[in-house]
């Protein structure tokens, strides 16, 4: 706070103003000479090698720039969250598909490893010894051996499935065979959005009743329940929605026909071998992260809680778990990252995703360097986001110092 | 401790009496600790059930029902029939007892394979001696340039009577432990660089370029800068000269190795107490006898732990390189999973792959931890 309120007898005095002298003992000038130096350097480098590559680009006759994107791609892609035909879809869409399937694997592997990872990190403190032990092996044992080794071993595991004929099946819904999981799928109708968009509202309804139980709280001290408002916003109001529109409801059953599968959904063997090994691999990393986190806590916080005659549920949400998660974001953020990063390890096991995609385009069109730039560019975009987002969430949450 | 101490505590100590029942003793460690409460009661014994069941029926596929070796057949191929009779019952060791030398040093010629064994055994040497306090001396540069340059010699032959392998004819456990050390070797200096460069607060252009050099390689993945290794470099050079394809993978992995070892370093750097630094100018030393004399020496010791980590980290995203196609230690075991006669049985050779890299990682991760115990003692003194 002092630069606020300047010092009166400080203010008419100001650094004296250096000039640069023309002498090797002049530290400033040392700094300027070498900082000139090593940009020029850098700079011949990077000439350099522009050159180099514009006479090779030449002798290959390959045309820089991104023209290809609108040609037509040609390349089949299993798996996509929108509608791609790769006989006239272009480049570009086949990448913005590759991209979509990276963040189909990323989000919802962040989400099952953060679960995995907490229920294991917990476990490791358990005052069950064999839970602790096991906990131990698995973190050990995932975290010495690399990634690429386990996604390779589950696709070898899920390859060695029985067939669709003989896959194993839970009831006549699921099925599990070598053909991935298929599951049944809604049949999606307009009154299901209906549905979801009461849901939402509902949300909104239970956060503003939560903040007006609080401020109530405040100035009365007594807090009105909340959890019949959140259920009557949170499950009433859309399924009142629902039935209104009439409750549609009909299930899309995949049917064994031939050798395969027809309808339902499906988790394909390449999807799930990647994020089976993702998951199971960072969760390793998250436990020891929410492990250090709660150890990080001291215990006479703990007690403190329980001289306040707060309740082991309350302890936990408003004293143990605010100060464990500021030791626990900025190491999770790290492994958010690396999860998102290690999806791009798809390309071994065959599920297509935006570097897989991004290779097979390099291939086939030569456009290398637009291709590897692409690839740098979603990782980046990815990267600063999730940090960004971390951030501001870690900020949120940060100790507030008076 | 003083004689008067030692005689407090002898005397505080409880006595000989036995303890009361039901405190110590098996019967109570299991009670207290797998048995406590009705919830712990069950998950020990839903856990126990689970663990038998799959430690039994484990054993029944690694040991009762598995195939040790199998017979040749005429051509002097392995006839795996025996194997395919009890396959999902049992595990196939004899792919092991076949393949296991191609796993280990790849394609490198049959008779001559002492010569990477050797390199293999220098390696492990090398990290024996390095990890040895008693060594943490200048001379210990010394011996990492001798040892590197005897496995260059021992790999490549041509000199001393060895015949001469091509570089392409390399592969296996060898690939591995080069792209390894040569990595880390060549990465850590340029790491410190790029640290010092990066808290530098009299060179902002030099900063800015440690900062942007660390932050974008840290935000793209690996394989992206090994696909740039393999596709792109050859455009960056001069028409005709085209370096070998590991030369190009060692320099990707030297690079993207460099920014995260700084970013570690930089930590080190940061929890020096200022007056290291201040103490330093007033002795009227210069950046780089401060540098050298002062800061590294002591916030490199403060990183010592978390360094073995992301070496670890490092030897295990060696294995990355199967995407660019070179031969090391996941690649030669794919290669041998994936051949005719060998077919389906490659999870036996991912167990013996990850028992090979678990042994290395394990080591140096047990030996990160018996460091930071020791420096945090030493603190805590």
């Amino acid at each position: 706070m002092s630069g606020t309120i300047a010092d009166p007898r400080l203010s008419g005095r100001v650094a004296p103003k250096r000039r640069l002298r023309l002498s090797w003992s002049d530290p400033l000038l040392r700094n300027i000479v070498w900082q000139v130096l090593i940009i020029g350097a850098l700079a011949a480098v990077i000439w350099y090698l522009v050159g180099n590559t514009t006479r090779n680009l030449e002798a290959r006759h390959i045309a820089t720039g991104f023209g290809f994107l609108s040609h037509n791609a040609g390349i089949p892609i299993g798996e996509h969250l929108i509608p791609f035909d790769p006989s006239f879809n272009t480049y570009g869409r086949a990448l913005i598909v590759g991209v979509l399937n990276t963040l189909k694997v990323a989000v919802v592997g962040v989400v099952l490893a953060t679960i995995l990872g907490t229920l294991i990190g917990i476990g490791r403190l358990s005052r069950n010894w064999l839970v602790a032990r096991l906990s131990a092996v698995y973190v050990e044992g995932l975290r010495d051996l690399p990634v690429l080794l386990q996604l390779l071993f589950w696709y070898g595991l899920l390859q060695t499935l029985p067939g669709p004929r003989q896959s194993w099946r839970l009831g006549d819904a699921v099925f599990l065979s070598n053909r991935g999981i298929k599951v049944p799928l809604l049949d999606w109708q307009d009154a299901h959005w209906w549905t979801l968009a009461a849901f939402l509202l509902g949300v909104l309804g239970t956060l503003a009743w939560a903040r007006l139980a609080t401020r109530r709280q405040e100035a009365t001290g007594i807090r009105p329940p909340v959890w019949p408002a959140a259920l009557g916003l949170l499950v009433g109001f859309p399924a009142l929605a629902w039935a209104a529109l009439g409750a549609p409801f009909t299930l899309d059953y995949p049917v064994l026909h031939g050798f395969n599968f027809q309808g339902g959904g499906t988790i394909s063997p390449e999807y799930g071998a990647l994020l089976i090994g993702l998951v199971t691999y960072t969760a390793a990393y998250i436990a020891e992260i929410v492990r250090s986190g709660i150890q990080a806590v001291p215990n006479g916080q703990i007690e403190a809680a329980a001289a306040l005659g707060l309740r082991p549920g309350a302890a936990l949400r408003l004293v143990v778990l605010p100060q464990a998660l500021r030791v626990i974001i900025p190491p999770m953020t790290s492994q958010y990252l690396n999860l998102t990063k290690n999806s791009s390890l798809a390309v071994a096991v065959g599920y297509q995703d935006v570097v897989s995609i991004a290779s097979t385009t390099l291939n086939q069109t030569g456009q290398a360097i637009e291709g590897i730039a692409l690839i740098m560019a979603v990782y980046l975009t990815i990267s600063l986001s999730i940090s960004l987002f971390m951030n501001w969430y870690n900020a949120h949450i940060a100790l507030v110092e008076r | 401790m003083s004689q008067s101490a030692a005689a407090a505590i002898v005397a505080a100590a409880p006595s000989r009496d036995r303890p009361p029942a039901g405190v110590v003793g098996p019967v109570a460690w299991l009670r207290a600790n797998l048995f406590n409460s009705w919830w712990s009661t069950a998950v020990t014994l839903l856990l126990g059930y689970l663990i038998i069941r799959w430690g039994l029926s484990f054993i029944a596929w690694a040991v009762l029902n598995a195939t040790w070796s199998v017979p040749v057949n005429e051509l002097g191929q392995p006839d795996a029939t025996i194997c395919r009779t009890a396959s999902p019952a049992g595990a196939c060791w004899a792919v092991l007892g076949d393949k296991w030398r191609f796993i280990l040093f790849g394609s490198f010629p049959y008779e001559q394979q002492w010569r990477p064994a050797l390199c293999v055994l220098l390696f492990i040497g090398l990290y024996v001696v390095s990890g040895m306090r008693r060594f943490w001396r200048r001379e210990l540069l010394l011996i990492w340039v001798a040892a590197l340059t005897a496995i260059g010699v021992l790999m490549w032959g041509g000199v001393l009577g060895l015949d001469y392998v091509p570089q392409d004819q390399w592969g296996g456990l060898p690939i591995t432990l080069i792209l390894a050390t040569f990595g880390l070797a060549f990465a850590f200096p340029l790491s410190v660089l790029v640290a010092l460069g990066r808290r530098s607060t009299n060179l902002p252009a030099v900063k800015v370029i440690c900062v942007l050099y660390v932050e974008l390689i840290r935000g793209v993945p690996l394989i992206s800068l090994l696909f740039m290794a393999s596709v792109m470099f050859p455009l960056f050079m001069p028409v005709g000269m085209n370096p070998d394809k590991l030369l190009r993978a060692q320099i990707a992995f030297i690079l993207f190795a460099a920014a995260y070892l700084a970013e570690v370093v930089r930590g080190g750097l940061q929890a020096l107490p200022k007056g290291q630094y201040e103490a330093a100018d007033a002795l009227g030393l210069s950046y780089w006898q401060k540098t050298g004399l002062i800061i590294l020496p002591q916030a490199l010791r403060l990183v010592i732990p978390p360094l073995v980590n992301t070496f670890i980290g490092f030897f295990k995203d060696t294995s990355l390189v199967l995407i660019i196609g070179i031969f090391d230690l996941l690649t030669t075991g794919r290669i041998a999973s994936s051949e005719p006669a060998w077919q389906g049985f490659a999870n036996e050779i991912y167990l013996m792959l990850g028992v090979i890299y678990f042994v290395f990682c394990f080591a140096m991760s047990k030996y990160s931890r018996g460091l930071e115990r020791e420096f945090s003692r030493a603190r805590n003194r």
